[in-house]
């Protein structure tokens, strides 16, 4: 027996090694395969992609994709097929080596329509179990938005052995989707389906429900209920998706305004150069980031730390400057504190131009900023929200500060009653150029945030003058509140105003609006009132 | 406007300003026209038309003048009434283009071709015409000033609330404008113009008959603005700027008398405008930059604000040393200059050139007159007094 056995290993040996020689590739069932794509035959080619697609090769997904490109070469005289790549290089397909070039006498793998059907099941199916989570969910997402009656196989066989739990949830919405279109799906399977595109609820599954044609009645009464809830669940999430935008320009709104409430509301110095002051305060960044780069990179996350407090001082201490040097010749004079403010924001663009040249400045997010999660049907920025929390925290500190502190108090003091506050001991030139700097101060701290989210570059401080005066003079002059409520007002009404009018007469309706509002309420939404109006 | 009137609103620094911009106005087109091109008193024709220019800006000097100088109120916004009658003026060179245009259709302006518009948008008809386009270059800056004043003027908007929501104004007018869709050439603006009444743009006669032109504007506008601060609204004008609520108490309707100086302002910037387009060959949205504003403002603070003739004088001189530095090896220093410019003038020259030798000339006439007449007292010398 043992004799016998061996005698017949002995010769099944010898037939493989004969074969081995007698093929032009070393046969294995993968390579076999491949070498049938240059047989030139259609029926050859079927069965080919079946093994290749079904080998578990590496080399599986190249080829395939490469055939339904037409990149596939195959030479029939050797038999031997290649894969050219998009850049020109070409690998030996049932090896993966790279060759040199392909042979001129091979011609790219010819297809037909049921075979054009066929990869694409069969590509479907590759990326469907590839080991990369994203790929997976990538293919799961692209099958619910073709539902390919072929692929559905693919997608039960992936459905099977899937663990993660967002790609299990998308294939069964690609299999939902692909029942919905499937003639001969049970009234059952087609009803779960109807309930699954229910559950998804956005505009690609109201897409599908309202395109799917005839049903059967049942199927079809669940799904215009299904629509209407679909429908009704978007209308609240594109309002939600709004507002949410809407509170994110506000904040950047707020941001470049709250240094202004200071200087204009409260001292009442209109300042045409807090634009630059936030400018300053993105250019500090800039330096920051360049110093982090060179010298520490490993701080490069706290880059945005250290900036906020040096901004402040950058920018405050040039506050303290102007006030000291310009502004504290013009108190009662507004109409020539504006222009010689204006002339100023002149000379810090073109010296900040002059330093750092005309061109935008890059400045990087730091990882914690980068990046973006999903909240239902809506996709929220990391940088966005950082900036709504931060705004609200520099508003909440300026808040505190001039109600708690003796500063605060002298600052509320000198506005309030200049002449009773000097004679209470208050050194009110002291306070105007202390107050001056803060606002400037909050202005430089507003630049960090917003050099995360726009061009750093000489002209930033521009883009948001005119805009910041909006808020100020739609809240009320004089009251932090006012601010607070007039940005978040005017970026939600900007948000609302886009879908509808467009991003651009949706601001000019904003202008428009603002202009007439004004002459309603002169003094803002939230006046000051008795005698501090006339002064 | 009586003879009477007129005499009465001229001094003799007056009078000196019309006899230059009168010489100017005759004694440029003629030497540019008459003389040999290599003559030493031959004046180039892009000096006629950048001259031209600082003309057109005078008139819009002038105007901010009649309402800042006079009545306090600070428009940032009259940019936008310059190009709106500029506007005006490029929407009737675009319609007597015709077919020399590149896509040579005889209705529509090539830009409208380019964005595949079917027939003419119904606020560009009657362009063809010069008496409209003319009526329209005082009538649209005019009619938007009324609205905006009267709406402003009526609820009390006063001050720098007033300055912000004019700069609002233009800063929406300039966003409006660089759309295509909205019918006025986005972007680019209106160009490429070929003739004015039958003339060629471009050619010599028809730039110093546009300069000869923008002089007699200026000559007409600055009696205009005479005869307005002299007479008795002018007063009330006056009355309004350095005390409003007191003027409002004594009966005046302040308002009225605001809404007219503003719009009367407005149709002098639109006709600046409208001059201002045929000399330099184009008008596009830029021009309603805010900026623009902010810089004629401060023309007027540099000659002196409530002196009229200080305010044409600051235009030219503003706008030459600008022509002058930004085209040598200062070009990057202008904004410099011109940021220390507003900020020099508003702390140490707050009456401006005009102002300040007016002032002194006051002053020097005073002592001259207490030392030599020191005897005879009682013949009270009384000094005109100085506008603010």
């Amino acid at each position: 027996m043992p004799a016998h056995l061996s005698a017949r290993l002995c010769s099944l040996a010898l037939s493989l090694f004969l074969i081995a020689f007698a093929l032009p590739a070393f046969a294995g069932p993968f390579e076999d395969a491949v070498a049938k794509f240059a047989n030139d035959d259609f029926s050859d080619t079927e069965e080919a992609i079946g093994v290749v697609a079904g080998s578990g090769n590496k080399l599986a997904f190249p080829i395939i994709s490469a055939l339904q490109d037409g990149r596939l070469m195959a030479d029939p005289d050797s038999k031997k097929v290649y894969v050219t790549g998009a850049d020109g290089k070409s690998i030996d397909a049932a090896t993966g080596e790279a060759v040199a070039s392909v042979p001129d006498s091979a011609s790219a793998v010819r297809l037909n329509n049921r075979l054009r059907r066929s990869v694409d099941a069969a590509l479907g199916s590759l990326t469907l179990q590839s080991p990369d989570v994203g790929t997976r969910l990538q293919a799961a997402q692209s099958v619910f938005k073709s539902h390919e009656e072929t692929a559905l196989e693919a997608v039960d066989a992936a459905l099977a052995k899937e663990s993660n739990k967002s790609v299990k949830t998308a294939l069964g919405e690609a299999r939902a989707a692909i029942l919905l279109f499937k003639s001969d799906a049970t009234e059952v399977e087609k009803l779960e389906a109807v309930a699954t595109l229910k559950a998804r609820g956005d505009q690609d599954a109201l897409a599908l429900l309202t395109g799917m044609g005839d049903q059967p009645d049942s199927v079809t009464k669940a799904a215009a209920s299904a629509i209407s809830s679909i429908q009704s669940s978007l209308a609240v999430w594109s309002t939600v998706q709004n507002a949410w935008y809407g509170l994110s320009l506000g904040s950047v709104l707020l941001l470049a305004a709250i240094g202004l409430a200071i200087t204009f509301g409260v001292m009442g110095v209109i300042n045409m150069a807090h634009g630059e002051m936030v400018m300053l305060g993105a250019y500090t960044t800039f330096v920051v980031q360049e110093v982090i780069r060179t010298r520490y990179p490993g701080l490069f996350d706290y880059s945005l730390l250290i900036a906020v407090p040096l901004a402040f001082v950058v920018a405050g201490a040039i506050g303290v400057l102007i006030e000291r040097s310009i502004i504290r010749f013009l108190y009662g004079r507004p109409l020539e504190t504006l222009l010689a403010t204006w002339g100023l924001s002149l000379v810090l663009q073109q010296a900040v131009r002059t330093m750092f040249g005309p061109t935008n400045r890059e400045v990087g997010n730091p990882s914690w900023m980068s990046g973006a999660f999903e909240l239902g049907q809506i996709t929220i920025t990391y940088n966005r929200l950082w900036i709504l929390c931060f705004t609200l925290a520099v508003f909440a500190i300026l808040l505190a500060m001039l109600r708690y502190t003796a500063l605060g108090l002298e600052m509320r003091a000198v506005t309030q009653n200049r002449r009773m506050a000097a004679s209470m001991g208050i050194a009110t030139s002291r306070v105007d150029a202390l107050t001056f700097g803060l606002g400037s101060g909050i202005a430089g701290i507003a630049g960090v945030a917003l050099s995360q989210i726009d061009n750093v570059s000489p002209n930033l401080g521009q883009s948001y003058i005119i805009d910041s005066f909006m808020v100020v003079v739609f809240g009320g002059v004089g009251n932090l509140w006012g601010t607070l409520v007039g940005a978040f007002t005017l970026g939600i009404a900007n948000k609302f105003l886009e879908p509808v009018a467009g991003a651009v007469l949706g601001k000019i309706a904003i202008l428009v609006l603002i202009i007439l509002f004004i002459q309603k309420r002169p003094r803002g939404l939230f006046a000051l009132k008795g005698r501090a109006v006339e002064a | 406007m009586t003879p009477h009137m007129l005499t009465r609103s001229l001094d003799r620094g007056a009078t000196i300003f019309l006899a230059i911009v009168a010489a100017c106005g005759i004694l440029i087109p003629l030497s540019n026209l008459l003389l040999p091109a290599d003559s030493f008193l031959q004046v180039p024709t892009y000096l006629v038309a950048l001259w031209g220019k600082y003309v057109c800006y005078a008139i819009l000097a002038l105007a901010i003048d009649l309402i800042w100088g006079y009545c306090g109120i600070l428009s940032l916004g009259h940019g936008a009434f310059f190009a709106l009658g500029g506007y005006a003026m490029g929407m009737y060179l675009m319609r007597q283009i015709g077919t020399r245009g590149v896509y040579g259709n005889p209705i529509l302006p090539d830009f409208m071709v380019f964005l595949n518009w079917q027939k003419l948008p119904w606020y560009w008809y009657g362009f063809d015409m010069f008496w409209f386009a003319a009526l329209m270059v005082l009538f649209v800056p005019g009619l938007l000033a009324f609205c905006f004043g009267w709406l402003a003027f009526r609820s009390r908007v006063t001050g720098v609330y007033l300055s912000i929501i004019t700069q609002a104004m233009t800063y929406a007018l300039l966003l409006a404008f660089f759309r295509n869709d909205f019918g006025f050439g986005g972007n680019n603006g209106l160009t490429d113009f070929k003739d004015i009444l039958g003339f060629n743009v471009q050619a010599e006669g028809t730039r110093a008959a546009l300069f000869a032109l923008s002089c007699l504007a200026l000559i007409v506008g600055f009696l205009i603005c005479r005869a307005i601060v002299s007479s008795k609204l002018g007063k009330v004008l006056i009355a309004v700027r350095d005390a409003e609520s007191r003027t409002r108490f004594l009966g005046y309707r302040v308002e009225s008398y605001k809404l007219f100086v503003f719009t009367v302002s407005a149709c002098m910037a639109g006709v600046a405008g409208a001059l201002y387009v045929p000399q330099v060959g184009i008008i596009n949205p830029s021009e309603f930059a805010p900026g623009n504003s902010i810089e004629a403002v401060i023309w007027v603070a540099v000659g002196g604000r409530g002196t009229l003739v200080g305010a044409a004088l600051g235009a030219v001189v503003v706008n030459y040393a600008k022509t002058f530095f930004t085209s040598g090896v200062l070009a990057p220093y202008w904004l410099f200059m011109l940021g220390a410019l507003f900020i020099l003038v508003t702390l140490l020259l707050p009456k401006g050139i005009v102002g300040t030798f007016n002032a002194w000339w006051a002053q020097s006439k005073e002592k001259r007159a207490a030392t030599s007449v020191s005897a005879a007292a009682e013949d009270g010398v009384t000094e005109p007094k100085m506008a603010e």
